[in-house]
């Protein structure tokens, strides 16, 4: 689905002269620094995708991204304080702390003391550079998101990230937290490739937030490249907390084994355009997916959840929930594709998307998307949009609830469904609390 | 003073229809009215009107609570007023926690009045007892406000709010509906047990079996949207033995 572009875009082309002006920089050589020649020369024949390419139909990045920012420079010391507060959503949770700031993975500022044993932690940058087998076998190999351009330009551009593995059968109790940052006074360009990978029975709690200032139009392509092995568990939980004015393109690829139990919760408030799209791919039976959802938006603010969901082989059960609450003239977009392959008999797959509309002016896109060549399996998916029920409201306001405190109540519980699914208790307790001061904050504009 | 009045009270729906026509009615502290009439008549419009629901326009009257006006209040100010509408369908709120529930509407009440919050002992402390008065498993109140409830359960929900609320007034609409035998006499003690010298209940039936379990002090017949004969308790087994076709004709 390509849809050629005649003429090249002022951001277009702005990417064209960075890439030739910084490709010789990149970290990576060899096969490395081929692949990232040909995820640019994918792109440029592409261009950024527009209302016309399908999966991009609802978030036309082309029109959206009217400046392609020049790379972030390296972090300076103003930078360093700057970030000093990142990753508090989290706070209260016991995390071991990765920091990346403006891009760039900060040791010191991390807790790299005390590594639980099987449990290995670093840099993409240095395994570039380091020439590491395994990282560049890893970023050659084949992709389910290869088609997708943003991907394509995160593989041109990629400059640091993590790399994380556990090993085979290790338990990490501890979540660890990539904490991502931008602290730019000048708006920039960052390209971050975090690589995951859990061995067979291994168990973990990945948690990421990503913020950065109000008011400064940075972009943030970030890729999170995911291998989970049998009998494996994994919860990732995203925090979308980017500046007002951010872009912000997150590419999530996973790809699970057999008896493999996966749930990920992308919770978003911030960015002025956001779009999350998730990649996964069911490789052996048995296994438990779970992809949720919840965006609270405001202004005009734009949020995009793409999921694709491949099964690839039979026998596994995914469950998609998203929920968006949608202020002012915000927008939420959510598209969901199931592909049952011809021999994925016994899938069982749901997917719903609701949105809540606090205004007249917000919009809700749903679309979800069956593409089944297996005769023997269970698939559905269910989408609404409306108001907050007025009998509901009317209920608690019987009661002596003021009207406000209703509506903090019902936008509560329609989001608490999905973060009540949260294994880790003090994760779901920072998420509610994140809800509150979301919606705190939109009551202090109402009272204004 | 009476604690409930209602002068020449009209309204009418959102299409225009008018469905209250001219109801005057005054409840004194301690006395329980009874409002009885065909469906349709009016009798939940009359509820739903008092209690401020969206949807409804009045066109003229007034209600005084207690000397307060209510028809310029908020709903939620009007409970803090002391109103306490028994729904006749209550609602079911999927994620959020009786509990909560219970402990932000008293809250939210006591707030206005000027009164300080609950501490958690005393809220907990209240609610067990009510709770167990009305046989309802605290179990249950872990759970979504009404969800999975049966009727029964429902309308048991309803009497202990009003229970931990102590309204001054209290509506209880069609709270017999869809209640069997054994459920409408909890419900009946429970209300019965808030009876006391300075609350006043109105109660909305179609049947006169309520009022075999909550005896009322004065029964109105209402039809068309006003009140058209008011009597003694004797009046509901009249109804109850011709039914309402004088009403329905004669208004």
């Amino acid at each position: 689905m390509k849809a050629a572009t005649p003429v090249k875009s002022e951001a277009e082309k702005a990417l064209a002269t960075t890439w030739a002006k910084t490709k010789d920089a990149l970290p990576g050589k060899g096969s490395v620094a081929a692949r990232r020649e040909a995820a640019f020369e994918a792109f440029a024949a592409a261009g950024l995708p527009n209302r016309r390419v399908e999966e991009w139909k609802y978030t036309d990045l082309r029109n959206l991204m009217r400046e392609a920012k020049p790379l972030a420079p390296p972090v300076g010391p103003a930078g360093l304080v700057r970030a000093q507060g990142a990753g508090r959503v989290f706070a209260a949770v016991g995390v071991r702390r990765l920091v990346l700031i403006d891009g760039q993975f900060i040791s010191e500022l991390s807790d790299l003391a005390d590594l639980e044993p099987g449990l290995s932690i670093g840099s993409l940058a240095e395994a570039l550079a380091a020439n590491d087998t395994d990282v560049v076998a890893r970023l050659g190999a084949k992709s389910p998101a290869d088609k997708d351009v943003a991907f394509a330009l995160n593989t041109a551009f990629m400059g640091d990230g993590l790399v994380i593995a556990v090993a085979p059968g290790m338990q990490i109790a501890r979540p660890i937290h990539l904490v991502h940052c931008y602290t730019g006074e000048e708006a920039a360009a960052v390209f971050t490739r975090s690589l995951v990978t859990l061995g067979g029975g291994a168990g973990l709690t990945l948690l990421e937030s990503h913020e950065g200032p109000d008011g400064i139009d940075y972009q943030v392509d970030n890729a999170l490249d995911i291998v989970v092995g049998d009998g494996a568990r994994l919860e990732r939980v995203k925090v979308g907390a980017e500046g007002d004015a951010a872009l912000h393109v997150s590419t999530t690829v996973v790809v699970l084994g057999r008896e493999v139990e996966f749930r990920d919760l992308l919770f978003t408030t911030g960015g002025a355009v956001s779009r999350n799209q998730v990649f996964v791919r069911c490789d052996g039976p048995g296994t438990t997916l779970t992809l949720d959802g919840a965006s609270l938006l405001k202004g005009r603010q734009h949020s995009d959840a793409t999921l694709v969901v491949d099964h690839a082989i039979g026998g596994c059960k995914s469950r998609e929930t998203f929920k968006a609450v949608l202020d002012g003239e915000s927008r939420s977009v959510f598209q969901g594709k199931t592909v049952v392959r011809p021999d994925a008999q016994k899938t069982d797959g749901k997917m719903a998307s609701h949105a809540l509309l606090l205004s007249n002016d917000a919009e809700a896109d749903h679309k979800p998307e069956l593409e089944i060549f297996a005769d023997d399996v269970v698939c559905g998916h269910g989408a609404t949009a409306g108001a907050l029920d007025e009998d509901l409201k009317f209920y608690l306001m019987a009661r002596g609830i003021p009207e406000r405190e209703a509506e903090t109540l019902l936008i509560q519980s329609f989001v608490g469904e999905v973060i009540d699914q949260v294994a880790d208790e003090s994760v779901r307790d920072a998420l509610t609390e994140a809800t509150t001061a979301w919606l705190d904050a939109r009551e202090q504009v109402e009272l204004r | 003073m009476s604690l409930l009045e209602i002068k020449n009270l009209q309204a009418s729906v959102e299409d225009g229809r008018q469905i209250l026509n001219g109801v005057d009615l005054v409840v004194n502290p301690g006395e329980v009215h009874a409002i009885m009439g065909p469906n349709g008549s009016g009798k939940s419009t009359l509820a739903h009107v008092l209690s401020g629901k969206d949807g409804y326009e009045v066109l003229g009257g007034e209600v005084l609570l207690d000397g307060v006006d209510l028809l310029g209040l908020e709903p939620d100010e009007r409970a803090a007023a002391g109103l306490f509408l028994a729904f006749q369908y209550p609602m079911e709120i999927p994620g959020v926690a009786t509990m909560t529930f219970l402990r932000t509407a008293m809250n939210a009440q006591r707030k206005k009045r000027g009164e300080p919050e609950l501490s958690t002992p005393e809220f907990m402390k209240r609610v067990r007892e009510q709770a167990a008065k009305l046989s309802i498993d605290p179990e249950m109140l872990k759970r979504p406000v009404n969800v999975g409830f049966s009727g029964g359960e429902k309308k048991r929900n309803e009497v202990l709010q009003m229970s931990l609320l102590e309204p001054k007034l209290a509506i209880l609409d069609e709270t017999d509906s869809g209640l069997d035998i054994d459920a409408l006499k909890i419900a009946a003690e429970g209300v019965n047990r808030l009876r006391s010298p300075d609350r006043g209940f109105i109660v909305i039936t179609h049947y006169q079996r309520l009022l075999e379990h909550i005896v009322p002090d004065i029964v109105h017949v209402f039809s068309k949207g006003r009140i058209v004969r008011t009597g003694g308790k004797e009046l509901a087994l009249e109804l109850e033995a011709k039914g309402y076709a004088d009403y329905e004709e004669a208004a």
